[in-house]
């Protein structure tokens, strides 16, 4: 793997041998007093965020450090960035000064891909950790790794992903993810949370939570910004809650081997209610914990040599 | 007086070739001819004569952007492609939108003798949309602006937009519509649909674009005015456009080559050289604009010509300027889309490209017949060979050209502006 940038196209192949990893690495690390690998000693990974995030970019800070990579942290604000640096000068200053990796966050969809066709031919690897509307790959492959755990496998499973899908970077990294994977994957949204066009997509469409719900294997529960609760997308926020938020009388129509999933950070009480963001069937802090074991394996099959992951 | 013998040409790409003596500036004679001593010669060899194109919408950049294009280098490359008349939009900085900045344009333009440099005036103050720009001091001006367009913007405000149609009338001129509604594309990035849907661009609806045309046709037709279009891009609103005419609107519409040639299936790469406004459709879009164009329901092709600066296109997508060149890519986009395709034959070219335009803006010695007495505003075109485009090659400053590597149809091999050769074989002269 050259550069991580899309979950669609990505070798499903490819994608097991990820999650695979990632497994083996929590296993290894599972009770160690010190939890790091020398792995990628040496090697430089730098995080380039232009967007604030605190448990992405900790995530990936964490799966260098666990690996023994250094890890710098780039940010928009504290850099040349602020001074009107064009992103393609940014990339190329990063990789001189010696990244073997570069991950990065960016409010335009395409970034990524972007930059590695930027850094093309200098060795750096490109790990998109979410561009614009557009995908957030390894969201989509903790997201894999959490239902692999919680259902035992991917295939032929019926996932839900609910709410703001057109703004989502996670939803399109998932839908390819899943579906790459054999999952059969449903949208539940209003309309105009859905993006025209959305046909084009291997899922089915509904507006119905309630109907949908006692089918589906995991439900996944996207967030829903402040900015589109004013953007006139829908009339109030207690209309939405009322008709998409999974409240606890709608985790009963769920399956009782259900997982419940949210990619963080909760709005408690509009798309997911308190007591199902707790409940047993909810496995967003074992999202989180995922997140670091699925990056740490994505660091591993990016830097450690086509021949050790082999 | 300087002569000029065209040996062997085909008119409009009909018939047997013939001569065609240019003398002062005017076509003198056509048929077989002698050469006369002094004259000069350049042998067509069965190469396809037109009336000299004329571009509706241009973006000459001067004054403002001299780094992206100046009027020098434009009228440059609007000659190699075969134009003998271009209209530069209002969008430059400082705006258009009065007598000063026009005349300066149309001044710039006469001193390089390249081509005729029409300025567009702007509508409205600072292409604000607010308040109607002085439109009679700039028709009236030395400049005598013809067309008036914010374009770049809409003229959204329907009642600033009733304004400028009635007030336009006493003039005799056309307003040219950018038809964009911006509450519809607020961030819009790229054409809304299954594209968009997948890569994640924040979508530009085509009812952004069609519901402004049906509702300024509407206008125009209360007022009574002249309406132009720029710039149709979707299937819509060549029904729109079919529907005001029918009803005897006083409308008229361009498309530009890419939107004949290009689809939103090139999003993939997020490459900004394939940023525009309005954005790259689909394929049911071009489909339907060739046979709007060839139907006569769109009325000519305006290049939209726009070129930028490296460091606004190499760069992410949403933080790219929209637009891309096209003087001279232009012909060859139409001979590919219009004419390998059978849509439209030469005549129909010099309708489309040249007759019509000139039509629309109301210049007198532009897309005139090819008969003895007319201004010898002329170009021939080898429709058998091809070239490869090369964005570094154009005459223009920028280079930010889709076709880059593409081979094209149709090569301009003279252009005569009042019968002073312009560009011959690929060279300004």
């Amino acid at each position: 793997m050259k550069h991580l940038l899309a979950t669609e196209g990505l070798d499903p192949d490819l994608a097991t041998a990820v999650l695979d990893t990632a497994d083996g690495l929590k296993r290894t690390l599972l009770g160690r007093e010190v939890r790091k690998l020398p792995t990628l000693r040496g090697r430089t990974v730098i995080t380039m965020f232009y967007e604030n995030s605190t448990r992405t970019r900790v995530s990936f800070e964490i799966a260098g450090k666990w690996m023994s990579a250094d890890v710098v942290n780039v940010s928009a604000g504290g850099s040349s960035v602020g001074k009107g640096e064009s992103l393609r000068d940014t990339a190329l200053t990063l990789s001189a000064a010696g990244a073997d990796c570069v991950i990065i966050r960016h409010p335009a969809s395409g970034a990524a891909q972007r930059l590695a066709g930027w850094l093309e031919g200098t060795g750096t690897s490109v790990v998109n950790a979410g561009d614009g509307m557009h995908e957030h790959p390894t969201q989509a492959l903790l997201d894999a790794a959490t239902l692999r755990e919680r259902l035992g496998g991917i295939k032929d499973r019926r996932v839900g992903i609910v709410g703001d899908v057109l703004h989502s970077r996670v939803a399109r990294s998932n839908i390819h993810l899943l579906s790459a994977l054999g999952a059969e994957v449903v949208l539940v949204a209003p309309p105009t949370l859905l993006p025209p066009g959305v046909g084009a997509l291997p899922v089915t469409v509904s507006h119905d939570l309630d109907a949908e719900l006692p089918a589906l294997d995991a439900v996944m529960m996207l967030r829903v910004q402040a900015e589109r609760m004013t953007g006139g997308f829908f009339p109030s926020a207690r209309e939405y809650s009322i008709a998409y938020g999974l409240n606890e009388a709608r985790l009963k129509l769920l399956p009782e081997h259900a997982a419940v999933l949210h990619p963080g950070p909760m709005v408690r009480g509009m798309e997911i209610a308190s007591a199902v963001a707790d409940a047993p069937s909810a496995a967003i802090t074992e999202q989180v914990r995922n997140g670091v074991h699925v990056r740490m394996a994505v660091l591993y099959h990016l830097l450690a040599g086509e021949e050790e992951t082999k | 007086m300087t002569q000029l013998l065209i040996r062997g040409a085909r008119l409009y790409g009909a018939g047997d070739p013939v001569d065609v003596l240019v003398t002062g500036g005017t076509i003198a004679e056509i048929g077989e001819i002698e050469a006369p001593e002094d004259a000069e010669v350049i042998e067509a060899g069965g190469q396809v004569l037109l009336p000299g194109f004329v571009d509706l919408h241009t973006h000459l950049r001067e004054p403002g952007r001299e780094d992206t294009e100046t009027i020098e280098t434009g009228s440059a490359a609007a000659a190699l492609g075969g134009y003998t008349a271009v209209f530069a939009m209002a969008n430059t900085d400082p705006v258009a939108d009065n007598a000063v900045i026009v005349e300066h344009v149309w001044r710039r333009g006469r001193e390089v003798g390249l081509v005729d440099v029409h300025p567009v005036g702007a509508v409205t103050v600072g292409l604000n949309g607010e308040r109607l720009a002085e439109l009679g001091t700039m028709a009236k001006s030395a400049a005598g602006v013809r067309m008036f367009s914010d374009d770049g913007h809409c003229v959204h405000d329907p009642l600033i937009m009733r304004r400028a149609l009635e007030y336009s009338t006493a003039l005799d001129v056309v307003i040219a519509q950018h038809a964009e509604e911006p509450r519809l594309t607020v961030g819009a990035q790229a054409h809304e649909g299954e594209q968009a849907a997948r890569l994640g661009y924040a979508g530009w609806p085509a009812s952004a674009e069609e519901s402004i045309v049906a509702r300024d046709c509407l206008l125009a037709e209360h007022a009574g005015a002249r309406l132009h279009v720029c710039h149709v891009s979707t299937a819509g609103t060549a029904d729109v456009l079919r529907w005001a005419k029918e009803r005897g609107t006083w409308v008229s519409a361009e498309v530009t080559p890419h939107h004949l040639l290009l689809t939103d299936e090139r999003l993939g790469t997020y490459d900004p050289v394939n940023k525009v406004n309005p954005p790259l459709r689909t394929n049911a879009d071009v489909e339907k604009l060739r046979a709007a164009l060839a139907e006569g329901v769109i009325d000519c092709v305006a290049t939209d010509h726009a070129p930028h600066a490296p460091q606004d296109k190499d760069c992410e997508w949403s933080a790219a300027r929209p637009g891309m060149l096209g003087l001279q890519t232009a012909l060859s986009v139409v001979a590919a889309t219009m004419v390998e395709t059978g849509l439209l034959d030469w005549r129909g070219v010099a309708r489309v490209m040249s007759e019509r335009p000139a039509e629309i803006a109301g210049l007198p010695d532009q897309g005139r017949p090819l008969a003895v007495g007319e201004p010898a505003n002329l170009v021939l075109v080898d429709p058998g060979a091809q070239w490869t485009v090369r964005g570094a090659e154009l005459a223009s400053l920028a280079a930010n050209t889709p076709y880059e590597g593409m081979r094209l149809p149709a090569v301009v091999t003279a252009t005569l502006l009042r019968g002073r050769v312009t560009a011959r074989e690929g060279k300004i002269c």
